[in-house]
């Protein structure tokens, strides 16, 4: 199943601020199903890529003990206006998802 | 409502807390984590400074100044608590968020080859806490506390 990913880029104090938006449950496998008390499985985001203009800025690992929907950001400087970031993720279930922007 | 999940919860952390703790002690050394390999054992364990060694190689740190975290004194849903970390150290590669008494202290890290010291996220965290914010400078290990008060707990739910 896709899932929604956003970019969003913006200036703050010489860097640029690069957030990223996935739609996702991030369950984290303690929960548990209150009718058939059974736990529901965990499924969360492990790891996020983040590339501009092909070169890796860095590269994020997450667990279960990130919010719902999580939502990333870093910084980086030096990017110029018009270049291009992308940003990947894979879960523990092996799905994944993707988006690309422009500064 | 929240509590009673919250209830479920932490029965169930100790029932998993077993098998995990088999799992981690005794077999495993600290890994090298490599750049694309997700750091299953520094996720998996639960004690701190098991899962700081696990990540890192080592758990010695020095207290720093240099490191701020942003972050709300008090939260009132702890599955959502949002944090933003920045620092003055130079050559930073690396940044790990701990949350002391989460059944997994690791929430997340991020290893910056190509962006400057600053990273955000917004964690679960399952009761009042404090974070441990660790700097990986210049390879060595910096660490920044903040206690966050917790009214409802954030990871069952």
């Amino acid at each position: 199943m896709a899932r929604l990913t956003k970019i969003k880029t913006r200036k703050k104090g010489g860097a640029t601020e690069i957030l990223v938006l996935v739609n996702h449950p991030m369950e984290t496998g303690q929960r548990k199903n209150k009718k058939t008390k059974k736990k529901i499985p965990a499924h969360y985001i492990q790891k996020m890529f983040f590339k501009i203009d092909g070169k890796d800025v860095a590269d994020a690992n997450l667990g279960p003990a990130v919010s719902k929907n999580p939502l990333v950001g870093i910084r980086v400087t030096g990017v110029k206006k018009g270049a291009t970031v992308k940003v990947t993720w894979s879960d523990n279930k092996g799905e994944s998802g993707k988006a690309q922007t422009t500064v | 409502m929240n509590t009673i999940r919250r209830r479920t919860f932490l029965k169930g952390s100790v029932a998993t807390g077993f098998a995990a703790v088999a799992a981690t002690s005794g077999l495993l050394r600290p890994t090298e984590v490599l750049a694309a390999a997700w750091p299953k054992s520094a996720f998996k364990s639960k004690k701190l400074d098991k899962s700081i060694k696990n990540l890192f190689g080592s758990s010695k740190v020095t207290a720093s100044k240099a490191i701020k975290i942003k972050a709300p004194i008090q939260a009132e849903n702890g599955a959502v608590v949002p944090l933003s970390v920045s620092t003055t150290l130079a050559n930073v590669t690396a940044i790990g968020v701990f949350v002391e008494k989460n059944p997994s202290p690791l929430a997340t890290s991020v290893d910056l080859p190509g962006a400057t010291a600053f990273y955000s996220a917004r964690i679960k965290m399952g009761k009042t806490s404090a974070i441990h914010v660790i700097v990986k400078s210049g390879g060595k290990l910096h660490v920044a506390k903040k206690t966050i008060k917790v009214t409802v707990g954030g990871c069952g739910g």
